[in-house]
């Protein structure tokens, strides 16, 4: 019997795709016949996989990452893979070796990062459901400056089989749609254990978005709301928030002293692990041919000084410097202890409430170009990395527009209340359609 | 006062599981071709990630409480980072600030005689790399081929403290702990590669030097003479020995500098972020450790009568040690000595000269042999030619005959009751070598035996010594000596 | 304060080059990212992070392997089954 396949060949202006399958094919399921794309870190088999790098260009996996099997396994259609910062590190889809992703509100403007191209595939119209991956916000920081809606889930309950790992400690595979409905619809089909992750946990995830949000308690950072956040972002913050009062939630103030140093905590474990997972990347078993007739370490240096973009490399750099020896006290080891101080406050504030809230970004999604600085870059990502250095569940929902651009509403949860933080971001969504 | 010699080893050996440490390929990879017992995993492919083998981890842990280490409450495996074709992820997953388990001892014949303790830092499972093949010349260009089959192999590396005073102290560790591994059915000898040592020697007041690459037991003992006696010349010419890590080059004998322009490694060590930790120290104690080498020895003493020295010869090794008990089932009281004696000192010489493997060798065929010897129904010599035969016949894979079969065929039954051919043969002896005679009559040492021996040629083995002495001297006397 | 040479230095461990061009730019930025990173002096506390997943482990069971036409597929250079990698020194 031939195999069922759904047409693919939409128009593409904004750069979301890196490949498409214009005959994708799909069977039965929950899923069956839903296009879905793929962001380009996440390997499937036969098809080329990326992670918008030269270094893998060409590369075409053996094997399917576990979530791209249970795409699979419920019927979807693989359409094709999408545009993202470079092995994941950015957060505009700018670093992309293969040309920048435009956000469908403004070409002029980023659609965020590292997701960028699944953001924008749907907010485009391209498809209605895509997988990315959260490192440091790279889920909710397109899902916002797009105007759409992203989860990260809880560390460990999205396997990691088959994610090329950029930081294998923060990073978790999670579910883009246009409405919170679509999200969980994803989340339920690639939720659960997988034996081929020592990090997954299990706990899968079957569950319609509830419209319930009398006597929620929602925690307000002070940290969220302060001089870092562009100020009308922060209203049209409160705003939503405060929709969601007159729904039947309250609040209460809390403070994430932690904070001060999450970031510079995030960017050394995170730099850390990515110059140890890519390594790899050498040319001799994938990727460019390294030059046989040079000695290996000649060989290996002009291979991927080449493959790699310049960001990857000083991420490289970075990381190598803080694990070298005389430095791993003071950078890893410490960032470690910071990460167990944010799981710490954030355990003492959910002692009191149910779910966290705030801006996803502080500020709307910049132009092209805009940030130059590595540095000011980075500091774009204070309001989404804590969650990821405590493994917490955080969605990011449309919540509005500033000087014409989307901006998102970003609920954080307990560990393994994913369903809880999406209920919450249900509740506001169904408020204000 | 001699110098003193301190040496210390890390010693690799793969551990015998079905599978590798981190996936589910088959560990059986040398019979066949490169690149066929790979995976995702152990290829590290990117998004692939390692899953830890519980059996590793028994393994390890039988080790570790045969070997009397403490395990530690908490374990865990951390990356160490450096580049080179044979690594595919550029780290190999092992054990750092964390091992499995630290301390513990191994007791080996020092080399006064006697017992001594080898004490043990510490004790971790790492993944073995992949495997290099250096081809090309300098015309047609160089490059390295590479094959991963054994990359992900699980490896338990032992590491002494420097206890050891000379070459053959750290080859009797060694023995030691390949005969414990074995015992304990965690390793296979047998299999190539399956046993790598690094080792650090020193002559006191001097730098370390860490020789890397050994690969045999005798090669254990090679590169450490040769590099006592290259450190001990530096120091007698006055010069310095550098602290450096050298390679030992088998074939030529020699260790060499193994210094490069690069900087030393800064392996830039850290937790593996995806694996999660160990906390097995409560699995010890349901660990039951099989009949160990020490115990074994022991037994063979008080049950089968065997000497020291047999005895530890016998069960230095796990295969001849199951190889005698099978030889003398049945019959502790009677066998057991001249087995031991004909097992221990003249069976493994013949099998080491003809390169030839235990396996080859039917316990059935060897008792009979000694059975035949015990009867006292062929002299000792020929119990030695009948034992070159039957090896022989084995060895090229004929039809072995049975000892017994070999004697009636060659007739090299025992000439006890015929003294004729003896007396003959003495007659013939005396007469052919007069000087021998003389000698003989002048008091001289050795000429008693030149004769034996002669008599001996010519009854091919077969007389009975005693029978041929007494009639030798008798006729010895007649001719007035 | 980490200088042009060490930025070299690292580079070379991490076997990823840096061209002479941007050696500049990158030691500045290099610099100023380490400065943000010394906020982690204001951490306090011992961090001892409570593992309640320990012992994940599997069976050991054989499990296919990749045929070796997948193995070599992605390698640029391979001979006789072998993947091809520069020399050694």
């Amino acid at each position: 019997m031939a195999a069922r396949t759904i047409v693919f060949e939409p128009a593409d202006p904004c750069h979301a795709f890196l490949t498409t399958c214009s005959r994708a094919e799909y069977s039965d399921g929950p899923l069956a016949g839903v296009a879905v794309a793929v962001k380009d870190n996440i390997s499937t088999k036969g098809i080329e996989t990326t992670c918008a790098s030269k270094i893998l260009k060409g590369y075409v996996p053996p094997y399917d990452a576990h979530v791209v099997g249970l795409l699979k396994a419920a019927g979807a259609a693989v359409v094709g893979k999408t545009n993202m910062d470079e092995f994941g590190m950015g957060t505009t889809t700018e670093n992309s070796a293969f040309g920048p992703t435009l956000n469908p509100s403004d070409t002029g403007r980023v659609p965020g990062g590292s997701s960028g191209g699944s953001a924008a595939a749907i907010a485009a119209g391209m498809v209605t459901m895509a997988l990315g991956t959260d490192t440091g916000g790279s889920i909710r920081c397109p899902a916002a400056f797009c105007g759409i809606t992203g989860l990260k889930p809880t560390y460990g309950r999205v396997s990691r089989f088959g994610l090329i790992a950029y930081a294998n400690s923060l990073e978790q595979i999670g579910p883009l749609g246009k409405n919170v409905s679509d999200v969980a619809t994803l989340m339920g089909v690639i939720a659960g254990h997988d034996h081929r992750d020592s990090t997954s946990r299990n706990r899968p995830f079957s569950h319609s978005p509830k419209n319930e949000i009398k006597g929620l308690k929602i925690g307000i950072p002070e940290e969220y709301f302060g001089p870092g956040v562009d100020p009308e972002v922060a209203s049209v913050v409160r705003k939503a928030i405060g929709r969601l009062v007159e729904l039947g939630a309250t609040t209460v103030p809390c403070s994430i002293p932690s904070m001060q140093y999450a970031l510079a905590a995030y960017y050394v474990t995170c730099t850390s692990e990515a110059s140890s997972n890519l390594a790899r990347f050498d040319g001799v078993r994938y990727g460019p041919a390294p030059d046989t007739k040079k000695s290996w370490h000649d060989a290996y240096q002009e291979v991927r000084r080449e493959g790699f973009g310049p960001e990857v490399r000083r991420r490289i750099l970075l990381g190598t410097f803080a694990l070298s020896s005389g430095y791993y006290g003071k950078y890893y080891a410490k960032a470690q202890v910071a990460r167990q101080n944010v799981k710490a406050d954030f355990a003492r504030i959910f002692a009191g409430v149910d779910v966290i809230a705030g801006p996803t970004m502080p500020s709307i999604a910049f132009k092209l170009g805009e940030k130059s600085d590595p540095l000011s870059m980075y500091l774009a990502d204070i309001l989404t990395v804590p969650a990821n250095l405590a493994g917490i569940p955080a969605i990011s929902v449309p919540c509005g527009k500033v000087r014409g651009m989307p901006v998102g509403l970003q609920i954080m949860g307990k560990h393994f209340e994913d369903e809880r933080v999406m209920d919450a971001a249900y509740a506001y969504e169904q408020a204000v359609i | 006062m001699e110098d003193q010699v301190i040496i210390g080893l890390e010693v690799h050996c793969q551990l015998d599981t079905k599978s590798k440490l981190f996936c589910g390929c088959s560990t059986d990879y040398r019979s066949d071709g490169p690149n066929t017992h790979v995976c995702p995993v152990c290829l590290g492919l990117p998004g692939a990630m390692p899953v830890l083998n519980k059996r590793s981890i028994e393994y390890a842990m039988r080790v570790a409480k045969a070997l009397n280490c403490m395990v530690l409450e908490e374990s865990e495996f951390s990356r160490k980072n450096y580049f080179y074709p044979d690594l595919d992820k550029a780290y190999q997953i092992t054990q750092y600030d964390k091992p499995l388990a630290e301390g513990g001892y191994l007791e080996i014949e020092s080399d006064e005689g006697g017992e001594k303790k080898v004490q043990l830092t510490r004790i971790h499972v790492e993944e073995d790399p992949g495997r290099l093949v250096h081809m090309g010349n300098a015309e047609r260009g160089k490059y390295s081929l590479v094959d991963y089959n054994r990359a992900g192999i699980p490896l338990i590396e032992i590491v002494s403290e420097p206890d050891m005073r000379s070459p053959k102290e750290a080859r009797k560790f060694l023995n030691k702990l390949r005969a414990t591994l074995e015992y304990l059915s965690v390793f296979d000898s047998d299999k190539e590669g399956s046993l790598r040592v690094d080792a650090n020697i020193s002559i006191k007041g001097s730098e370390r030097v860490e020789v890397k690459n050994i690969t045999s037991y005798k090669g254990v003992e090679k590169a450490l003479t040769f590099e006592i006696t290259r450190q001990k010349n530096l120091l007698r010419r006055g010069q310095k020995v550098d602290r450096e890590t050298r390679h030992f080059l088998e074939a030529r004998g020699v260790t060499q500098s193994a210094r490069s322009k690069e900087q030393e490694h800064d392996y830039r060590y850290f937790p593996e972020p995806d694996l999660r930790p160990l906390r097995v120290k409560s699995w010890v104690d349901a660990i039951v450790l099989p009949e160990l080498p020490d115990a074994r020895r022991g037994r063979f003493m008080a049950q089968y009568g065997c000497s020291l020295n047999h005895a530890r010869t016998l069960t230095g090794d796990l295969k001849l040690a199951n190889f005698f008990e099978q030889v003398v089932r049945g019959d502790p009281a009677g066998l057991s000595g001249l087995a031991a004696t004909w097992i221990a000192d003249t069976l493994i010489g013949e099998l080491n000269y003809r390169d030839m493997s235990l396996d080859r060798v039917e316990p059935a065929a060897v008792t009979e042999l000694v059975e035949i010897l015990k009867n006292d129904l062929i002299t000792d010599k020929s119990g030695i030619e009948v034992l070159r035969i039957m090896l022989d016949q084995c060895l090229k894979n004929e039809s072995c005959e049975t000892p017994a079969a070999i004697v009636t065929h060659l007739n090299l039954g025992k000439t006890t009751g015929d003294t004729g051919a003896i007396t003959t043969a003495i007659e013939e002896a005396i007469n052919e070598n007069p000087k021998a005679l003389d000698d003989y009559r002048a008091g001289k040492a050795g000429a008693l035996n030149f004769l034996v021996g002669q008599v001996m040629k010519k009854t091919r083995g077969k007389a009975d010594p005693g029978t041929l002495n007494r009639l030798l001297t008798e006729a010895l006397k007649t001719r007035g000596a | 304060m980490v200088s042009e040479h060490e930025v070299q230095h690292i580079a070379e461990l991490a076997d990823v080059g840096i061209n002479t061009d941007e050696l500049e730019t990158f030691t500045h930025q290099f610099n100023a990212i380490l400065d943000y990173f010394d906020t982690l002096d204001l951490v306090r506390g011992d961090g001892a992070a409570k593992d309640d997943m320990v012992n994940v482990m599997r069976e050991d069971k054989i499990e296919p392997s990749l045929p070796q036409e997948d193995v070599l597929r992605n390698a640029p250079a391979q001979e006789d089954g072998f993947i091809k990698a520069p020399r050694v020194m």
